[in-house]
């Protein structure tokens, strides 16, 4: 889909978000949540990023800390500006100017296009908020770009469109609608936070296609959050697994599905549907739901639902080491050349 | 692994392309913005129309408003060009007119046959001075029962009761749409500034609207007329803040709550909007359906307590309803029961009839605002 050793986009080291769980007016709260809890990746131009993982891990946390809807506790993260060909400190993004500047370069689609528009403005006053935010072009100009823009985005003919309100469009054409407010000011990233997960599986590969095709058009690198592996397949370069605030494992996308490494990563992969009606699910033992990310123990965040956890798993969380190929795993039990000390006695459970 | 085998992505149906995509070079569109806008507007309004008008209470109170309406746009009308020209007759606050009668003066009560006509000298001295029987005296008639000349009659300082009730029927409708305004503007901004920062200034803000829902707000109007002269514009201002303030803005900030935690709050934050723009073209278009419907119970509200605290004589006003009311009640017209009804019912029916007809306006609004009340 792209060359490999573009241009840094997004960089993201150790970011952590923290949430503070109120204890009354004056007490100062000691306990958090731990949404985001130092994870690091990076994404070149042109290429994008799957953050996969169940809910309440983080991933839609660390698509808000990115476009500074919330800000983050710590670590760093930098997006490229390409008006001046530098990378921007999403960190040091403080004043309203600042963010009104940073808002040029990074937008964000949103997961439910019902709840995501106005409903009491109409779709021309929805795509073109953000030229008159910036107060960029006269009338016509903000009225022919809001055509194009909808042109673009397989809304055709535009003209309809534009003086009807949200509740009067489908699902499918909302999201269209929204992926032409967020691409209006030609941003340089995008955070997709499950753009299709509401929307029926009929209309979902079409306005995944036209993410990709926008994508190659505009040069847009998408953050593309989703629980849904076959649509991170389908959209994304490289997969990074997200579990309660860590990432897990990071690879690219064939990599990543063709030999997963990480147990948690090989039990979602065993949740995939598969159309064979003769076909024997192999169990993956992970018992209970996501635990809690409130002050969590030194130990490894999956140890409470992992079914191969030894006594090392207690000392510390792993740290994400690369096994090769570009393929980063955070596991005891992943020797450093890639292959699973734990191997064996998967390969048994996996048969029984 | 199992997805080597079976391709997750081949589960979803492929869609046939959709129409080319392209950067077209654009074409002009056919109409000017304002007027699409124009015309969304008259839609939209319509549409409304249509839910409001199935209400029939509503249509009432809207037709006692037109007909108020027409009533404070008449007097003008009638003053410059109708029969009330005469302004030293037809003046609501200086106006003086009473049909004399003769009476027939007599030596001693006992001797009164006719009391329409004829009238002892002791009793005829209060407006004949010095008369002695067999004199003829004059004696102004005030209130007088409605004639062709006054239709509703005169007060008891002789001045015309249509007139009046007209006449004051504008100062109502000023009173309450200053004191709809205001509420408005105050309970909208303080809510909705409330809801969006939250923190410290969102509790400031709803203690100081406890508060002023906890005043008592009749005596507090009572205290400040005795300390400072409150006229119209004023009072209505003061009602305003003081009705915008308390309960109002506690209800728009609930409201606007529920619009603040909503996607596109964040989705018009990420397009680079300030919080200035959020609440203004975001949060605030969403709370005023809600005010608009405060808007008429506060004009029922400021109408009313006009009336009463004109019947009390606290205000700096030449002539409204309440003060019609005062002067019957102060010239001990008010014990008489109907006899003199033409003092009391006209502007008590007024007072009541307007306040009801926004009310019920208010009300009918409210079904239109909040799809739940809706009958299916």
């Amino acid at each position: 889909m792209s060359e490999q050793n573009g241009q840094t986009r997004v960089k993201v080291e150790n970011l952590q978000k923290l949430f503070p769980i109120s204890k009354g007016l004056f007490r100062k709260s000691t306990d958090f949540v731990y949404a985001v809890d130092g994870i690091s990746f990076e994404i070149k131009e042109g290429e994008s990023l799957g953050l996969v993982g169940e809910s309440g891990c983080g991933k839609t946390t660390t698509g808000r800390v990115l476009v500074k809807l919330e800000d983050a506790t710590g670590g760093q993260a930098f997006v490229h500006n390409s008006d001046r060909d530098e990378m921007i400190d999403v960190m040091d993004v403080e004043s309203p100017e600042d963010r009104k500047e940073f808002r040029k370069h990074v937008q964000m689609i949103f997961q439910d296009p019902y709840e995501s528009m106005n409903p009491r403005r109409t779709i021309y006053d929805i795509v073109a908020e953000p030229l008159k935010v910036h107060n960029l072009g006269t009338t016509e100009e903000k009225e022919q770009r809001v055509v194009d823009l909808l042109r673009l985005v397989g809304l055709t003919p535009p003209e309809p469109f534009l003086f009807r309100y949200p509740h009067e469009l489908s699902g499918g054409q909302r999201q269209r609608v929204a992926i032409a407010r967020a691409l209006v000011m030609e941003p340089t990233f995008v955070v997709a936070d499950e753009p299709t997960s509401m929307l029926d599986v009929s209309i979902r590969i079409s306005i995944m296609r036209l993410m990709l095709e926008l994508a190659e058009k505009l040069g847009v690198t998408y953050l593309y959050i989703t629980h849904d592996l076959a649509v991170a397949r389908y959209m994304c370069d490289k997969i990074a697994v997200m579990y309660l605030g860590k990432i897990v494992e990071m690879a690219p996308t064939e990599e990543l599905l063709s030999n997963p490494m990480h147990p948690y990563t090989r039990a979602l992969l065993s949740a995939v549907p598969v159309p064979d009606p003769s076909y024997q699910r192999p169990q993956v033992e992970i018992e209970g739901g996501v635990a809690r990310a409130i002050n969590p123990p030194d130990e490894c965040r999956f140890i409470e639902r992992c079914p191969f956890a030894v006594d090392e798993c207690k000392t510390a969380h792993p740290n994400l080491f690369d096994r090769g190929n570009d393929h980063l795993v955070a596991c005891y039990l992943v020797a450093p050349d890639g292959s699973w000390t734990g191997r064996e006695r998967a390969k048994l459970e996996l048969r029984s | 692994m199992v997805v080597e085998e079976k391709d997750p992505v081949d589960v979803l149906t492929e869609l046939p392309e959709g129409e080319g995509i392209t950067i077209g070079a654009g074409e002009q569109l056919p109409e000017s913005l304002w007027k699409v806008r124009l015309r969304l507007f008259w839609k939209s309004f319509k549409r409304n129309w249509t839910l409001f008008k199935e209400n029939k209470i509503g249509l009432a109170g809207l037709a006692v408003i037109a007909l108020f309406a027409l009533m404070a746009l008449s007097y003008p009308v009638m003053r410059s060009a109708g029969p009330w020209q005469n302004d030293a007759v037809y003046n609501p606050v200086i106006g003086y007119d009473a049909p004399r009668a003769e009476f027939e003066i007599v030596a001693t009560e006992a001797d009164v046959v006719d009391p329409t006509t004829q009238m002892d000298a002791n009793k005829a001295q209060l407006w004949c001075f010095r008369v002695v029987a067999g004199d003829t005296c004059v004696i102004p008639q005030q209130p007088a029962p409605p004639g062709s000349d006054h239709w509703l009659g005169t007060d008891p300082l002789g001045r015309d009761i249509a007139s009046q009730l007209a006449f004051s029927t504008r100062a109502a409708f000023l009173l309450g749409l200053i004191a709809a305004v205001v509420t408005v503007g105050v309970a909208t901004t303080i809510g909705s500034i409330a809801a969006f920062y939250g923190g410290w200034l969102d509790n400031f803000l709803m203690r100081v609207a406890d508060l002023v829902l906890l005043l008592p707000l009749i005596p507090i109007l009572i205290v400040m007329s005795g300390l400072w002269q409150i006229n119209l514009p004023i009072l209505g201002v003061l009602i305003g803040i003081l009705s915008g303030f308390g309960g109002t803005a506690i209800v728009l900030k609930s409201q606007a709550l529920s619009i603040k935690v909503k996607p596109f709050i964040d989705a018009a934050r990420v397009s680079g909007g300030s919080n200035w723009h959020l609440i203004s073209k975001h949060i605030i278009p969403n709370v005023l359906p809600l005010s608009f419907l405060y808007m008429m119970f506060t004009v029922t509200e400021a109408v009313s307590l006009e009336a009463t605290l004109s019947f009390f004589g606290l205000l700096n006003i030449d002539m409204s309803w309440g003060i019609m009311l005062n002067t019957a009640q102060s010239q001990g017209y008010l014990r008489s029961g109907l006899e003199f009804w033409w003092l009391l019912i006209p502007a008590g029916v007024a007072v009541t009839l307007l306040a009801a007809g926004f009310f019920f306006v208010g009300r009918a609004m409210d079904e239109v605002v909040n799809p739940r009340l809706r009958a299916r």
